[in-house]
């Protein structure tokens, strides 16, 4: 068994109730929830967070512990973030492959 | 006279406990750390909104968790809190400080730094791939997130860490396809009598290996040329087992890493005198049991200055607590700072029989191919590192790095400085502590061109 | 164990300017030493800001600095070693009508050396970089010049020193020379080298040496502060300084855009360099103003080195004037690294034929005996890169 290449590469074990957070991945409307850092909002909804600068691949992070630096990802707004130790935001708008901006 | 104006640089369990003996003892410390909330690598306190019981995120630790969490907001207005504030740089006596984007500053008479520790990182085939974490990285991804790195997830690690992330996976509901262990089990066996100079923990290692047992999943030790394989994205994980045959297993999610290294960056720039450990094969600022560092205003405590795990760092904290009130000619508690110095002296020898447990993987170093990437920042092979080594004449790190950007990037080295010090020393054919260390550069971690002051 | 070296030439001092000499002194048929107190092309000459420019310069370095430029040319071809040297051009704003004037006389007097500036309006300087910030009234642009990786650049020219067969020898600190009947004896720890000439390219340390013949040149540490940032989508495509040398960027070909601010703390006896959190915050407010779009942008590293500065900014080039068979090359006060190339050629016509043709009387040790010369130089504030 073998993920599709644009299955989320996170789940959640743990679910946790109260409002959701809307905010979008290239365009794309998507939910988080509360607690949730932009790290585990993205990858629960897609296998990577950004394009790697130096070769035809992407990145999804390495040490969510602040510490490899591999997770900054743009936002629309221009803002770049550290994904595993921002929190996400209601209405976020994360690109990752430029793709479709709002 | 005012009283001296002590920072504390990290709130894990030894910057808690040193903050807490400065308070006890009128001195109003200045903890800082980057986290949202105190409580360090081990007792992460999950993020507002993602909270859970304490027994679910800390299992045997919890009520040790519940301790430290507690110690900062106990103390109250006697201590003087700034969380989400990295410290980016020490010259002189002053912290350079960011808080939600904006820049600061502290000046301090003394500075206790309680750093911790991360994963150390040893590339392999396939380690960038998206999916890929440290198990670390994996571990926090389940507490602090109540997330699991992938649907299959297979762990691969050398210490005691990796039974124990496969356990909390599994108690969750992962499902865990493979623990696959770098360093041969007879390397534990022997070191038994050592280890049950701590027994609880020794114990605890046993539950998880024990527990891992009966779920399923392969489980191996002595396990050598890891590879990653996927296109994009993790597709399988495939070794070569004690028994010297290739085995694959199918997993969407990987969680790899061999041990732990010091966050060491501040003390460097601090200018603490470093000393190599050949038992760990890391360099680390030298500090006396009672972590007192080369620099007279500085003080370690925790795995920031060398491994020792939750216990002793908290130990350490408030050990080198005292060590600054008796440097500022304070009174101090003779008795508690022999009870403590024996306890440390105690967990030493349990640290040593554990190091033995779980030798450095040096076959792992050794087999990393030419074309593999040794810097994930930059995306360095390794074969740039033999370049500059055996073309350049590059005979330790620091020119490595000028010659080929190994350390450069994002991380400053954070990541891949380890592995290129071991391959340099294969390469020249010397022992590693002969082939340097990355010399810190401010600052330790990316800041803004535009901060605002805080 | 003590160890001797005899040699025609050494040379004390492994920047870019020694090493090039070296490589020089071996093809003119000498057999060289260098000493080095650290590693080859790692002091000002491996950590500067990778500047290849001519344009700014006083004008007494223009011949040199056009004679160099022709050699950065060829430069990776006879090092065998890509220095990511992108002819970029580099453009100098001018944020007031006096910058403008200023640009305006300068690429007057710099034509007479044969260097072609292009002088641009508001308009055009808006239309090329249109996203620099509105402080910006016009600049002149100099094609020809550019940038490279400093990091690479001194250690090639060592490794081919030592090719054609140069004694090159890293981690000796020289702590004395002095003039033998048969030349000099240069001593290096248990290492003393015997030669017929000697080359001071010591850099900060120039000064120390040319002392101990006699000879004075006050020559200051200079610590240029740098920062870089992460690599970013490309958007810089020129290097870029200002009137005034308060800012000055460029962005290598990986996306790191690197940039100046101000000047970090430096103790050049035990070479040790940091750079100051105040000139960097500086730096990045001052760089911010005029370029917005790196608003985002994250600091990832920022250093600084010693260079050696003097009074009057320009570098010590020539004869000793007490000593025969000393060859003085150093103080290239924050700008020596578009220079070396062509020093090393110059180190070598002084050595072998007694002269150079390039004119180099400006830079005569001698200056700094002179009466008045502190006067003369009082008004000199600034150093651009
Ligand atoms: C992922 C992981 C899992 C671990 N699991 C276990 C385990 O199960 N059992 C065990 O015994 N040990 C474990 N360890 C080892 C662990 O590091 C120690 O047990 C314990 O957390 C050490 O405490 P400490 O106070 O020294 O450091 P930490 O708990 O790591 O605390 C250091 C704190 O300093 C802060 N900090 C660091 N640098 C800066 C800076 N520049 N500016 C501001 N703040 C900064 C960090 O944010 C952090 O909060 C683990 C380590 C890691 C990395
Ligand atoms: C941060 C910074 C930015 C700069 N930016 C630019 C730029 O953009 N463009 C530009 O053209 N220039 C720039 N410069 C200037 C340029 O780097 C220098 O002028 C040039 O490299 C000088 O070369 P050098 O060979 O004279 O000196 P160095 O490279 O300093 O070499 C002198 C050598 O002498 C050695 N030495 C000193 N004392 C002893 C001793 N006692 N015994 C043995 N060896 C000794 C040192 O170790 C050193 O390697 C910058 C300089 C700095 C520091
Ligand atoms: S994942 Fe390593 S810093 Fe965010």
């Amino acid at each position: 068994m073998t993920a599709a290449p644009n299955a989320p590469l996170f789940h959640r074990l743990v679910d946790r109730s109260g409002p959701t957070i809307p905010f979008t991945i290239d365009g794309v409307p998507a939910v988080a929830q509360p607690g949730d850092l932009l790290m585990t909002a993205i990858l629960l909804n897609r296998p990577a967070l950004r394009p790697f600068e130096f070769a035809d691949a992407h990145r999804a992070g390495f040490c969510f512990m602040a510490a490899c630096q591999d997770c900054w990802v743009n936002l629309a707004d221009g803002r770049r973030v550290r994904a595993c130790t921002t929190p996400v935001e209601n209405g976020m708008a994360v690109v990752i492959d430029g793709g479709a901006r709002v | 006279m005012s009283d001296p104006v002590v920072a504390i640089v990290g709130a894990g369990p030894a910057g808690v406990r040193a903050a807490e003996a400065l308070a006890q003892a009128g001195l109003r410390p200045i903890v800082f750390d980057e986290a949202q909330r105190a409580g360090g690598q081990i007792y992460r306190q999950p993020p507002p909104g993602a909270e859970r019981p304490g027994e679910d995120l800390y299992g045997f630790e919890a009520g040790k968790a519940k301790s430290v969490h507690a110690v900062l907001s106990d103390l109250g207005e006697r201590v003087v809190y700034r969380p989400r504030t990295l410290v980016w740089n020490v010259y002189e006596q002053r912290l350079d400080t960011l808080t939600d984007g904006g820049y600061g500053e502290q000046a301090f008479d003394r500075l206790v730094l309680a750093t911790g520790a991360m994963d150390r990182v040893i590339p392999f085939p396939g380690w960038t791939l998206p999916g890929v974490f440290t198990l670390g990285g994996a571990q926090i991804a389940l507490k602090a997130q109540g997330v699991s790195i992938g649907r299959r997830v297979a762990f691969v690690g050398a210490g005691p860490l990796l039974p124990l992330i496969a356990h909390q996976y599994a108690k969750a509901g992962a499902e865990v396809v493979a623990v696959l262990d770098v360093t041969p089990f007879s390397a534990r066996a022997r070191q038994a009598a050592g280890l049950l100079a701590q027994p609880a923990t020794f114990a605890k290692g046993l539950y998880y290996t024990a527990r891992n047992a009966l779920r399923g999943g392969t489980r191996a030790s002595g396990v050598r040329k890891l590879r990653v394989e996927g296109d994009g994205r993790v597709e399988a994980l495939v070794w070569t087992g004690a028994d010297g045959r290739e085995h694959r297993v199918a997993c969407d999610a990987v969680g790899a890493s061999f041990g732990l290294r010091s966050e060491s960056q501040l003390a460097d720039l601090a200018g603490c005198r470093f000393a190599f450990d050949p038992v760990t094969r890391q360099w680390a600022p030298e500090r006396t049991t009672a972590g007192r560092s080369s620099r007279p205003e500085v003080y370690l405590a925790g795995d920031g200055a060398g491994i020792g795990g939750a216990d002793v760092a908290e130990l350490q904290g408030r050990r080198a607590a005292l060590a600054v009130l008796e440097d500022i000619g304070r009174a101090v508690d003779a008795s508690e700072v022999a009870r403590l110095d024996a306890a440390l002296a105690r967990q030493a020898r349990f640290r040593d029989a554990l190091e033995a447990a779980y030798p450095y993987p040096d076959h792992l170093v050794a087999s990393i191919a030419d074309d593999e990437i040794l810097c994930r920042c930059e995306g360095v092979t390794a074969g740039a590192l033999r370049d500059a080594v055996r073309e350049k004449g590059a005979t330790e790190v620091n020119r490595v790095k000028a010659f080929t950007r190994i350390g450069m990037g994002r991380c400053q080295g954070r990541v891949c400085g380890h592995a290129a010090a071991e391959l340099v020393a294969l390469e020249r054919g010397c022992p590693v502590s002969e082939a340097g260390r990355l010399r810190g550069q401010p600052p330790v971690k990316p800041i803004p061109v535009a901060g605002g002051a805080a | 164990m003590s160890e001797k070296l005899a040699v025609d030439a050494c040379v004390v001092g492994g920047g870019i300017a020694g090493c090039a000499a070296a490589v020089a002194l071996r093809k003119a048929g000498m057999t060289v030493a260098v000493l080095d107190r650290g590693a080859c092309g790692a002091g000002a000459s491996g950590v500067n800001f990778g500047g290849v420019r001519q344009q700014g310069r006083n004008l007494h370095e223009l011949p040199l600095a056009r004679r160099s430029r022709r050699i950065w040319d060829t430069l990776a071809a006879t090092l065998e070693q890509d220095l990511e040297f992108d002819v970029s051009g580099h453009i100098k704003l001018a944020r007031s009508e006096a910058d403008m004037a200023e640009l305006e006389q300068y690429a007057r007097d710099a034509r007479e050396y044969g260097l072609e500036l292009q002088m641009l309006g508001a308009n055009r300087v808006r239309s090329e970089i249109p996203w620099l910030g509105d402080k910006v009234v016009g600049a002149s642009l100099s094609p020809e010049d550019g940038q490279a990786n400093p990091r690479v650049v001194g250690p090639a020219f060592a490794r081919l020193a030592r090719r054609l067969g140069a004694e090159v020898r890293e981690h000796r600190r020289v702590t004395a020379a002095r003039r033998t009947e048969r030349g000099f004896a240069v001593e290096a720890g248990d290492l003393t080298v015997e030669s017929a000439w000697l080359v001071n390219s010591a850099g900060v340390f120039g000064g120390t040496l040319a002392s101990w013949f006699g000879e004075h040149a006050p020559v200051e540490p200079l610590m240029p502060n740098m920062l870089v940032t992460e690599p970013l989508p490309y958007f810089v495509s020129r290097s870029i300084g200002v009137c005034g040398g308060d800012v000055y960027l460029r962005q290598t070909g990986r996306g790191n855009v690197i940039f100046g601010g101000g000047r970090g703390w430096g103790d050049a006896e035990i070479a040790r360099s940091r750079p100051l959190t105040d000139q960097s915050l500086g730096g990045m407010q001052r760089t911010l103003d005029l370029v917005p779009a790196l608003t985002s942008a994250q600091v990832i590293r920022s250093w600084t080195g010693i260079d050696g500065q003097t009074p009057d900014r320009i570098p010590v080039i020539g004869h000793s004037s007490t000593t025969p068979q000393l060859v003085h090359a150093f103080g290239f006060s924050g700008h020596g690294f578009q220079l070396g190339p062509v020093m090393g050629e110059i180190i070598a016509e002084l050595v072998t034929q007694g002269r150079t043709p390039t004119p180099i009387e400006p830079f005569a040790i001698e200056r700094f005996a002179a009466e008045g010369f502190a006067a003369q130089t009082a008004e000199l504030t600034h150093t651009e890169h």
